[in-house]
């Protein structure tokens, strides 16, 4: 176990070495002077250099390279080119909005997944089963933000439940913080949730297919018991996987359902940041949106190891 | 056994067309002494002396910060810190007498002397102001008193107290010049309260300011939502109170319908043009231009890409500013008579061009109107979408293009067509004569003369296709007066603004 984590870990670090090396050429190469973007276009060419120097845009790229590595590896993120404020702070700030709502859409997701996709496996090619697949069809071709927009419509415009976008800040206090979250979760929610009800019952089915269930139940085991011990477990495999992934893509992707109800989320974030070239802020987003992932995927790893001894015994 | 999904879809769009068409139930009761202000794009700072995103001005410009003159809304200049000035007879020596009992937000008080540290950091060696040319013609400041300033100038400048009334030129302290972007203290009737990050700017009342009978609200709040949709949604769920420069032009008529809002189309300094390389082929070439201009059906554009809001223009002048000509009628849309002029400068058959085109709506689908109508007189474009940032190096500072789309928002800009090395690649000796005359003279009428002259020049000259004045479009909550309806410079001027 020692072993496999020490793997891991170098994976991890080399993963985010090269993460680092890539985000930095390619915002060399991006055409774009954040300083001209700032000042606008009425800038006269001094003013455009004092701030440049100010920037410290000046100095040659190596030298910026390793400034910002050696900030990142002492966990200084350095100042936002246009907020003038620590990176770090803006990135927590965002951050406990992303993390939170990430956390509950998959709440939400496996919540609604799981157990449809056990019924479907369980009524396969009965009513049951072709409304769960209807629901995940139609969950998978609707757009998230579309989706997003009709809740606004049902809940905020028309019921008025919900404000119809915005985020208090957990200053407010936690009920208006996870009021405002609410609409957003159910709309990334569901939608990953049509995915992971698919995956669920074809896993599912996969491992009611193999012989030791059949054996199982052979030797008398009730279909419940059965469906616990044998088929749950081995199926939560690939679940595992995809609810990962699903998890490491809401970090940083959920920009659009951030944008339906202007959240300031993460993803908003770098997004701004790179139409603004803020630099700074897109490199330290970046890694940290890489970092998470990098540790949701190796969660997961430890958690098949959990759910699956075979891997631990061949290491 | 796949009619189910398709079944369960047509029952969502279903209800979702009938969800959209509901009536909105509307806000729970109004907070009479508190508006929310919606705005699209977040400011980066709050320091308008350090940045041009006019997003800085539109929370901070005479709510928070104030400068020696002030703009109103109709682009007049009335008396701001400074209650009244003198202007000597050669117009190269201004006194400005200043309130006094101003004090700032954190409680220091308010005389010549931030006026001149404010005037000289603004135009220092280093100094990141966006307007530092608003300065260049200062010669001298000097603080005879505590509450007058003599400013001394080099030159004439006939917009010298306009200038001086932008939030470029806001007065800050010494104290507190360096801390303004995160914590802005100036001396206006509201004070800066806090910053949820992405989210919100909540502003409350100064209720040490000057005026007791000023603000009349007691918090404003901006929000920041850069979706039009999520714009449409913020305003019926009654979630903002207003949206100025609401995004979502083409749902203008549903909330027009609706007795609950109001919406107010007013205009801007944005003079929106098909910019033209000329100092590259074919655009170098008088005839070309001319067919360009020709070519262009001004009025569909405004139709097309603005659902009709927005007033054809025919020169680079707002047609609300005092010495404007009405121009556009000198080349009536006419594409035979286009095709002619193209036949004479040698392209019978018309040319291939790429149109770079920057992010704001406006332009790209003008963009995609005007191809459509210079594809009718052989003009081949191939349109070409870019970010801000590229824009501005490879267009707009680069010069590195055939024809972009931008609306130029500084007010009274025409003088951008006697800059050197401006992205127009144009000169003209006759036009520079117009623009020096200009710059030397006061007296009121004359200035109007010349501002006339110089939109004729460039006119006839077709330096670009004029387009449109760039509207203000903007919905608020009945019954919510004061705010604007114009916006001669960037600004949501919440001072004067009240519940009915």
């Amino acid at each position: 176990m020692i072993g496999f984590l020490g793997r891991r870990l170098l994976t991890l670090g080399l993963t985010l070495w090269l993460a680092s090396l890539v985000v930095f050429v390619v915002l060399e190469v991006l055409p774009g002077d954040p300083a001209l973007l700032m000042l606008g276009v009425d800038a006269r060419p001094d003013t455009l250099a004092a701030l440049r120097t100010q920037m410290g845009l000046d100095q040659p790229a190596p030298v910026r390279y390793l400034a910002w590595v050696g900030g990142l590896l002492t966990g200084d993120l350095g100042i936002s080119h246009t907020y003038g404020v620590p990176v770090a702070e803006l990135i927590r700030d965002r951050l406990v909005v992303t993390a939170p709502l990430a956390g509950l859409a998959m709440l939400v997701a496996t919540a609604v997944a799981l157990p449809l996709g056990l019924l479907a496996a369980s009524k396969q090619n009965r009513p049951a089963d072709y409304g769960v697949m209807a629901f995940s069809q139609l969950g998978v071709a609707v757009p998230n933000f579309w989706f997003g927009i009709l809740l606004v419509l049902w809940f905020s415009i028309g019921l008025g439940w919900f404000d119809a976008g915005g985020f208090p800040g957990w200053g407010a206090g936690i009920g208006p913080a996870l009021k405002s979250l609410t609409l957003p979760a159910f709309t990334l929610g569901l939608t990953e949730a049509a995915i992971l009800a698919r995956v669920t019952r074809s896993a599912v089915l996969d491992t009611l297919g193999e012989d030791y269930v059949r054996t199982a139940r052979a030797k008398g085991l009730s279909r419940g018991a059965v469906m616990r011990r044998h088929v749950l477990r081995n199926a939560l495999i690939p679940i595992t996987t995809i609810v990962g992934l699903q998890f490491a893509f809401l970090l940083g992707g959920a920009i659009v359902v951030e944008n339906v109800f202007f959240l300031p989320g993460l993803g908003r974030l770098l997004f701004q940041a790179i139409s603004q070239r803020d630099l700074i802020v897109v490199k330290d987003a970046v890694m940290v949106l890489a970092a998470m992932v990098v540790a949701v995927n190796l969660i997961v790893d430890i958690l098949y190891a959990a759910i699956d001894p075979r891997p631990k015994a061949a290491a | 056994m796949k009619f189910l999904p398709v079944l369960l879809t047509a029952i969502l769009l279903a209800t979702g067309t009938v969800a959209m068409t509901m009536t909105p139930t509307g806000a729970a009761a109004q907070n009479r002494d508190r508006i929310v202000i919606g705005m699209q794009l977040e400011p980066p700072h709050l320091d308008p002396t350090a940045g041009a995103a006019a997003a800085i001005d539109e929370v901070t410009y005479s709510n928070l910060f104030e400068s020696l003159t002030r703009i109103d809304e109709h682009g007049e200049v009335i008396s701001g810190l400074a209650e009244r000035w003198d202007v000597s007879a050669d117009g190269l020596t201004y006194t400005f007498h200043l309130r006094g009992g101003v004090k700032y937000h954190d409680g220091t008080a308010f005389d010549s002397a931030d006026v001149k540290f404010a005037l000289e950091r603004a135009r220092g060696d280093g100094s990141v102001n966006a307007q530092k040319g608003y300065f260049a013609a200062i010669k001298t400041v000097e603080t005879p008193d505590p509450l007058t300033v003599t400013v001394t100038l080099s030159r004439p400048d006939g917009q010298f107290l306009f200038n001086m009334g932008s939030n470029d030129a806001a007065i800050v302290a010494p104290e507190s010049a360096e801390t303004n972007k995160q914590r802005p203290v100036g001396t206006g009737p509201f004070k800066f309260d806090r910053w949820v990050s992405g989210d919100r700017i909540v502003l409350v009342r100064n209720p040490d300011f000057r005026d007791p009978a000023t603000p009349k609200l007691n918090e404003v709040v901006f929000r920041f939502i850069s979706d039009p949709a999520a714009q449409l949604n913020a305003v019926r769920s009654g979630d903002v109170d207003a949206f100025p420069n609401f995004g979502a032009t083409e749902s203008l008529p549903i909330l027009e319908a609706d007795k609950n809002f109001v919406v107010k189309v007013g205009t801007t300094e944005g003079e929106t043009v098909l910019a033209l390389n000329n100092g590259r082929k074919p655009f170098s070439d008088i005839h070309v231009r001319r067919a360009l201009a020709h070519a262009v059906n001004r009025q569909d554009v405004v139709d097309g890409a603005m659902f009709g809001y927005g007033t054809p223009i025919g020169s680079h002048f707002a047609p609300h500013r005092t010495g404007y000509v009405d121009l556009t009628a000198l080349y009536p849309y006419d594409p035979s008579r286009a095709k002619d002029l193209l036949a004479q400068a040698g392209y019978p058959n018309g040319f291939d061009a790429v149109i770079r085109l920057p992010p704001p709506v406006y332009a790209r689908r003008a963009g995609e109107i005007i191809a459509a109508q210079l594809a009718e007189v052989g003009i081949r474009l191939r349109i070409e979408p870019m970010e801000w940032a590229p824009w501005l190096e490879q267009v707009f500072r680069g010069r590195d293009y055939d024809m972009t789309i931008v609306s130029h928002v500084e007010p009274l800009d025409i003088d951008i067509y006697n800059r050197p090395d401006y992205y127009f690649n144009y000169h003209s000796d006759r036009f520079a004569a117009v623009m020096d005359e200009l710059s030397r003279t006061i007296e009121p009428n004359r200035r109007a003369t010349l501002y006339g002259d110089a939109q004729r020049i460039i006119a006839e000259d077709s330096v670009n296709v004029f387009l449109f004045q760039l509207p203000k479009a903007g919905v608020q909550r009945a019954g919510l007066t004061g705010l604007w309806e114009n916006s001669p410079v960037p600004a949501n001027d919440v001072t004067a603004v009240s519940w009915k």
